[in-house]
C-alpha cells in the first residue's frame, strides 16, 4: 500500500514536471488556466502554453539585447570577452551559410536567420541544465501550478520553429525557382512525366519530412534528456544512498548534456541552412 | 504533448526575431567587423608603404652622403692646389722683389761710389793745383809753365 502510494506520487511528480502552464478554452466554453494535464488535454487546440511562450520569447529578448549591446559598443581596439564570443558566433553563422550556399544564391537573410536559430535553440536547450525543481518550486511559491522551463521540450515550440523554416522553404522555392519550376520539381522527378501522381506523392513526403524531422529531432532529444533529469530527480526522495547516486548521475548527465544541447542547436541550424539552400538551387 | 496555438505562437516569434536580427543586430555588428578588418588591412598596407619609403630614403641618404664625400674631396684637392699656387706665387713675388731691392741697392752703392770718386778727384786736382801753384809761385813763371800745368790738370781729371 505504501509502495503503491510512493509509486503514485512519483508518477505525479513526473507528470507535474511534464505539464505546461496552459491557458485556453475549457470544454464548457469558459477561458482559463488548465489545472492538470487532463484539463489541458481537454482544451484541445484552443490553448496556449504560457510558460513555453514566455521562456522562448524571454530567451530571444535576452539574446537580441546582448547582441545589440555588443554591436553598439563594438570596439575594434579593445574588444571585451563578450564581444569576442559574440563575434565568433556571427562568424560561425556566416561561415555555415557560405559553406552551404552556392556563390550565385545571394540571400542576406540566411546568415542572420542561422545566427538567431542557433543561439536561440541553444539557449532553450541550455535551460535543461538548470536543476529540474528550482524554477517550478520558485513559481509554486507565487501560486503558479505548472512551469516547464525548457521550451524545446515542448513539441509546439520545436515544431513551431520547424514550421517557420518550412514556410521559408516554400517561400524561397517559389521566389527563386518560380511556381512553374517548383511544380515541375515536385511532379516530374524522379520518374518522368508518366508517373506524375507517384512523383508528387514521393516529393511531397520528402518535402514534409524536412520540417517534421527537423522539429521532432530537436523535441525528441531534448524531451528524452529532460525526462532523464526528472527521473534522476525522483531518486532524491528515496534514501541517502540512492540520493547520492542520483547526485552523481545528475552531474554526469548534465556534463554529457552540454554536448547534446550544443550539438542539437548546431544540427538544427545546419539543417535549416541546407534546406534553404536546396530551395535556392535550380535543377 | 498537445498541439495548440503555441505552435503558431512560436512560428510568429521566430519570424519576428529573425526580422529583428536581420534589421537591427546583424548590420551594425557585421559592419563593425568589416570596418575593423579594413582598418587592419589598411594599417598593414601603410606599414609596408612606410617601410618602402624608408628604404628609398635610406638609399637616397647614402647617395647624398657619398656625393657629399666626393664633393668634399674635390674641394680639399682644389684648396690644396690653390694653396700651393698661392705659395708659389708669393715665392716668385718675393724673389722678384728681393732682386729688385738688391739691384736698386747696388745701383745706389755704385752711384755713391762714383760720386765719391768724382768728389775725391776734384779735391785731389785742386789740392795738386794748390800745391803746384805754391811751388811754382816761387820758381816758375806762371805764364811760361801754363801749358805744363794745364796738361797735368787734364791728366788728373782723366784718371
Amino acid at each position: 500500500m505504501a509502495a503503491d502510494k510512493e509509486a503514485h506520487s512519483s508518477a505525479d511528480y513526473i507528470n507535474h514536471h511534464l505539464t505546461n502552464l496552459t491557458y485556453g478554452q475549457h470544454p464548457d466554453g469558459s477561458w482559463g488556466l488548465a489545472h492538470g494535464a487532463a484539463e489541458a488535454q481537454a482544451m484541445g487546440f484552443n490553448a496556449i502554453h504560457l510558460d513555453s511562450m514566455a521562456w522562448t520569447i524571454g530567451l530571444a529578448l535576452i539574446m537580441m539585447f546582448v547582441f545589440r549591446r555588443v554591436a553598439k559598443g563594438f570596439s575594434a581596439e579593445n574588444p571585451s570577452k563578450v564581444q569576442c564570443f559574440v563575434e565568433s558566433l556571427f562568424d560561425l553563422a556566416q561561415d555555415s551559410k557560405d559553406s552551404t550556399f552556392t556563390k550565385q544564391a545571394k540571400n542576406e537573410w540566411i546568415a542572420p536567420m542561422a545566427l538567431t536559430v542557433f543561439v536561440w535553440v541553444f539557449l532553450m536547450n541550455l535551460m535543461d541544465l538548470i536543476p529540474v525543481d528550482w524554477i517550478p518550486e520558485l513559481f509554486l511559491l507565487f501560486g503558479v501550478e505548472y512551469m516547464k522551463i525548457v521550451p524545446s521540450t515542448d513539441v509546439n515550440v520545436a515544431l513551431g520553429t520547424a514550421l517557420a523554416v518550412f514556410v521559408m522553404i516554400i517561400y524561397y522555392s517559389l521566389k527563386v525557382k518560380g511556381p512553374i519550376e517548383f511544380t515541375k520539381e515536385l511532379t516530374l522527378q524522379p520518374f518522368g512525366k508518366w508517373m506524375i501522381p507517384f512523383n508528387l506523392l514521393l516529393e511531397l513526403v520528402a518535402l514534409l519530412a524536412k520540417p517534421l524531422s527537423l522539429g521532432l529531432r530537436l523535441f525528441g532529444n531534448m524531451y528524452a534528456g529532460e525526462l532523464i533529469f526528472i527521473l534522476i530527480a525522483t531518486m532524491y526522495s528515496t534514501n541517502l544512498f540512492i540520493g547520492a547516486l542520483g547526485g552523481v548521475a545528475q552531474l554526469g548527465w548534465a556534463i554529457f548534456h552540454i554536448l547534446v544541447i550544443t550539438l542539437q542547436a548546431y544540427i538544427f541550424m545546419m539543417l535549416t541552412i541546407v534546406y534553404l539552400s536546396q530551395a535556392h538551387e535550380h535543377h | 504533448m498537445n498541439i495548440n496555438w503555441t505552435l503558431f505562437g512560436q512560428s510568429i516569434a521566430f519570424f519576428v526575431f529573425v526580422w529583428f536580427c536581420k534589421k537591427y543586430v546583424w548590420p551594425p555588428m557585421v559592419g563593425a567587423m568589416a570596418d575593423r578588418q579594413k582598418q587592419i588591412a589598411d594599417g598593414l598596407a601603410a606599414a609596408e608603404k612606410g617601410q618602402q619609403a624608408q628604404e628609398v630614403a635610406e638609399q637616397e641618404a647614402a647617395k647624398l652622403v657619398s656625393e657629399a664625400k666626393s664633393q668634399a674631396a674635390e674641394i680639399i684637392a682644389n684648396a690644396e692646389k690653390r694653396g700651393s699656387a698661392v705659395v708659389d706665387e708669393a715665392k716668385e713675388t718675393a724673389t722678384a722683389e728681393k732682386e729688385r731691392i738688391v739691384a736698386s741697392a747696388m745701383a745706389e752703392v755704385e752711384q755713391s761710389v762714383h760720386s765719391a770718386r768724382e768728389e775725391l778727384r776734384g779735391q785731389v786736382s785742386s789740392i795738386a793745383v794748390a800745391a803746384a801753384s805754391k811751388i811754382a809761385a816761387k820758381e816758375i813763371d806762371q805764364a811760361a809753365h801754363a801749358d805744363l800745368i794745364e796738361d797735368l790738370v787734364t791728366q788728373l781729371k782723366a784718371s
